[in-house]
């Protein structure tokens, strides 16, 4: 038999080389054996973009007229202007409802000339401008047709669509909705949020006003939250605590909402509400829709929870007409 | 010479436009893009649909100039348009650089099976003339759509998110884009094998080219039978001896190659040089024809068409009825890139044989948009009209008339508030009509444990509903719906109507 075994040089290559693999494959499998797999992620909470106020301050202003932008600067000027909530360098998320594919003359999205006057006056306060809604129907098409696109970047406002991966799981700590998944994506840059509500009726809730209106920024299968519709517009008032909401009452939508799909279901209302409290504000869109603030269950159980006034008359109201 | 370098610069260009044109398909990038204009520039698609309906929809006018130049020149087409054949030439290209040039000429030699494109054409010809269109399966332009659309962009899109808003899902991707591979990898052994062997678009000039008044010429007595002309021929055309002229792609590679200067493009050079008809035997003609013949009366026997029709063919908003729809429809899935919501999809085998992999409605992945009319925009051929939206709502000239797709029914043993004792309806709150197809009543319940609920129990307004689907795409039993959409009461059908006004 030849020795022609391999000499030190090569014995100590290849034993090294070959434990290291060894090695290498025990430590793997070691560190791998029983790792623990992806945890759910933390839920996040939304902080408050309520501004303090003292007691004496105005809460709600109630404004009529025809000039969508006088209203809108009356209201805020009645409630002492824009800079009492919204200050230079804030990023102010407008949440307006684009939730359906229609034009503004159909009174079920938000209309375009009060979100312009809003962004504008956010704007002269000297604060960037967001604007971003989760639709119910296609993004592209809503955001078009209800002109909310167009408006808001001529007024200089930048509109997030949502995307798969802008959405988080927030705490909201509500009733029904311990957490739910969120359209995090621009609440993640907002310091101040301010809704702006169109005046409609709804088929299951009897009214879709400022608290619904959050509704919007939900993700996940919201098709559930029909099943205990009431709790959970209440829970969302305790998800968004925000900065101030407007509730367009110019035109409203008085029968067949939210869809709406007649200018024959839309009846003027030459009156545009601005406040912070969005109880107060949802129970005059009410009254205006001819509905007893009572008789709705989702004002009920939030006026219950502590949430906002449902006897709107008790915080003074500034109304005024333009 | 440049002639060559002007023939690149054409297929880049005409490629180009076609990804961009591809790409602007959807409803914020559309504006007034004309997104369907090489389907209409097609000929196949434009004799295809003059032969099932005697009559050239719209813009499928553009097909004359290109048969014009066709008849003139040759298939030029091949050679510096079509954007599908300039990736089979890049391929190809691609993957003989590092073959000897003797390999090169041989992998471009004529071979038989090059003819079986015309048997193809034959029995597409022969189905058409009975008014079945199905050149939609082979057709490289539509083939070229359709792989985009339903493969391409959705791949591309999940490495880069720069697609979509939303991404779609279209049933049978893999299908599509596994195919759309495979013909492309078969140009690795066998340049422009589809352009050569498959394409019945091809096979459709060659015919039209053997009319050319310019071709291919070879100078016999400057020649030396090197055989070089052969070394990047596209279309296996055989320039070295008699010039198929049914074959050659006018793509100017013999010029660039002959040393000899030996091959020109001359204008009605002999005809004792060329070979003007393509290679066909009689049998394998006969063949055809008798295959495409046959494929009408068999697939109409089954009776999708008539007795046995599928409910879940829901067919776009503006489709013309199904004998007429699938006389048109080219399944490029033109309808699918457009359409918002993804409801649209191909069919395998639910609207028979003829209907495979035409678009019909999905509404668990979808629904029809109320204010959308996009996909009627982008049809090339009309299967789906290009109809305005007061047509489509019944609104102006057409009230009280509005096209319904289908008829909605709740299914009572899963909708939540019928069989569960559960709140619910959000149906109703998205229908989109007004008044509302979906209403409900009142109705109170004592639940298990005693309490008493007031329940909305809802129903569907048969005059109201247009099929739209949006309630069973919301509808929280998602994987079978409490209610759903099936296609018996669509307009577009006499037979198929449900109510007696």
């Amino acid at each position: 038999m030849t020795d022609d075994t391999a000499d030190r040089r090569e014995f100590l290559k290849q034993v090294s080389r070959t434990g290291l693999a060894l090695a290498g494959a025990s430590l793997g499998a070691w560190w791998l054996h029983n790792r623990p797999t992806a945890v759910e992620a933390t839920p996040v909470t939304l902080p408050r973009y309520d501004v303090l106020l003292g007691a004496g301050d105005p809460r709600l202003a109630i404004a009529h007229g025809t000039s969508v932008d006088t209203m809108v600067r009356a209201a805020v000027e009645a409630l002492g202007g824009m800079s009492r909530f919204v200050v230079r360098g804030d990023t102010v998320l407008i949440k307006p409802n684009v939730a359906f594919d229609r034009p503004p003359a159909l009174a079920s999205t938000t209309h375009p000339d009060i979100l312009r006057a809003v962004i504008r006056l956010c704007r002269e306060a000297g604060a960037r401008v967001l604007v971003a809604d989760n639709p119910i129907n296609s993004p592209e098409g809503a955001f078009h047709r209800s002109g909310i696109k167009a408006a808001a970047e001529e007024e200089g406002a930048v509109v997030r669509y949502p995307r798969p991966g802008m959405f988080e799981t927030v705490r909201l700590g509500g009733v029904v909705l311990e957490t739910w998944p969120v359209f995090y994506e621009p609440l993640r840059e907002a310091t101040k949020v301010i809704g702006i509500a169109p005046t409609k009726d709804h088929n299951l809730c009897g009214a879709s006003l400022t608290m619904k209106n959050w509704y919007g920024l939900l993700g996940g299968a919201r098709n559930l939250l029909h099943q205990k519709i009431d709790d959970v517009i209440a829970d969302l008032a305790s998800l968004v605590r925000p900065t101030l909401v407007f509730l367009d009452a110019t035109r409203m939508l008085m029968t067949n909402g939210p869809t709406g799909g007649r200018l024959s279901d839309v009846v003027a209302g030459d009156t545009i509400v601005c406040g912070v409290d969005q109880v107060a504000v949802d129970a005059y869109g009410a009254t205006r829709l001819g509905r007893d603030p009572q008789d709705l269950g989702y004002l009920r159980h939030a006026q219950a929870r502590g949430l906002g006034a449902l006897r709107w008359q008790s915080l003074n109201p500034r109304e005024l007409t333009v | 010479m440049n002639i060559t370098k002007t023939r690149l610069a054409f297929q880049v260009f005409f490629v180009g436009l076609f990804l961009f044109l591809a790409f602007v398909t959807a409803f914020d990038r559309l504006k007034g893009f004309p997104v369907s204009l090489f389907l209409e520039l097609d000929p196949l698609v434009g004799i295809g649909t003059s032969l099932t309906t005697h009559s050239l929809y719209r813009g499928l006018l553009w097909a004359l100039p290109v048969v014009l130049l066709t008849l003139v020149l040759g298939r030029v087409f091949c050679g510096w348009v079509c954007p599908f054949g300039a990736i089979h030439h890049l391929i190809g290209w691609l993957s003989v650089r590092r073959s000897s040039p003797q390999q090169q000429v041989e992998g471009n030699r004529y071979r038989r099976i090059n003819a079986f494109k015309y048997y193809l054409l034959v029995a597409f010809g022969a189905a058409a003339l009975l008014g079945t269109l199905q050149i939609g399966l082979l057709d490289p332009i539509v083939t070229f759509y359709r792989s985009l659309s339903t493969a391409v962009w959705p791949t591309v899109d999940q490495a880069t998110g720069s697609i979509f808003l939303r991404p779609p899902a279209y049933r049978l991707s893999w299908v599509f884009g596994s195919l759309f591979g495979l013909l492309l990898v078969l140009n690795v052994g066998w340049p422009r094998f589809f352009c050569r062997v498959l394409c019945p678009l091809g096979a459709l000039m060659g015919l039209l080219g053997r009319f050319a008044w310019w071709r291919i010429d070879r100078d016999p007595a400057k020649c030396t039978d090197c055989d070089l002309c052969l070394k990047a021929c596209e279309g296996a055309a055989d320039p070295q001896s008699h010039l198929r002229k049914a074959e050659c792609f006018v793509c100017m590679n013999c010029l660039n190659d002959c040393q000899y200067g030996a091959i020109s493009f001359r204008f009605l050079p002999s005809v004792t040089r060329e070979v003007a008809h393509p290679d066909l035997r009689r049998r394998h003609v006969l063949l055809g024809a008798l295959a495409g013949v046959l494929f009408y009366p068999l697939s109409r026997a089954s009776g999708e068409l008539t007795k046995n029709f599928d409910k879940a063919v829901i067919r776009p908003p503006g489709s013309l009825a199904e004998p007429e729809f699938l006389a048109r429809c080219t399944k490029c899935e033109q309808c699918l890139r457009v359409c918002p919501t993804n409801v649209l999809q191909p069919t395998l085998f639910e609207a028979g044989l003829e209907g495979f992999w035409t678009p019909v409605m999905n509404n668990r992945m979808g629904y029809c948009e109320l204010n959308c009319v996009l996909c009627g925009q982008v049809c090339p051929t009309g299967a789906i009209e290009r109809i305005s939206l007061d047509r489509k709502l019944g609104l102006g000239e057409y009230r009280d008339r509005p096209i319904k797709v289908g008829t909605a029914f709740f299914d009572r043993g899963r909708c939540l508030p019928w069989a569960m004792d559960t709140h619910c309806v959000v149906c109703e709150e998205v229908c989109p009509t007004s008044p509302k197809a979906i209403f409900t009543r009142p109705v109170e319940v004592v639940s298990r444990n005693g309490t008493t609920l007031t329940l909305k129990q809802p129903y569907v307004d048969l005059e109201r509903c247009t099929g739209c689907g949006i309630c069973e795409y919301a509808c929280p039993v998602k994987d079978l719906a409490g209610v759903r959409v099936t296609a018996i009461g669509e307009t577009r059908s006499a037979d198929r109507t449900l109510l007696l006004n």
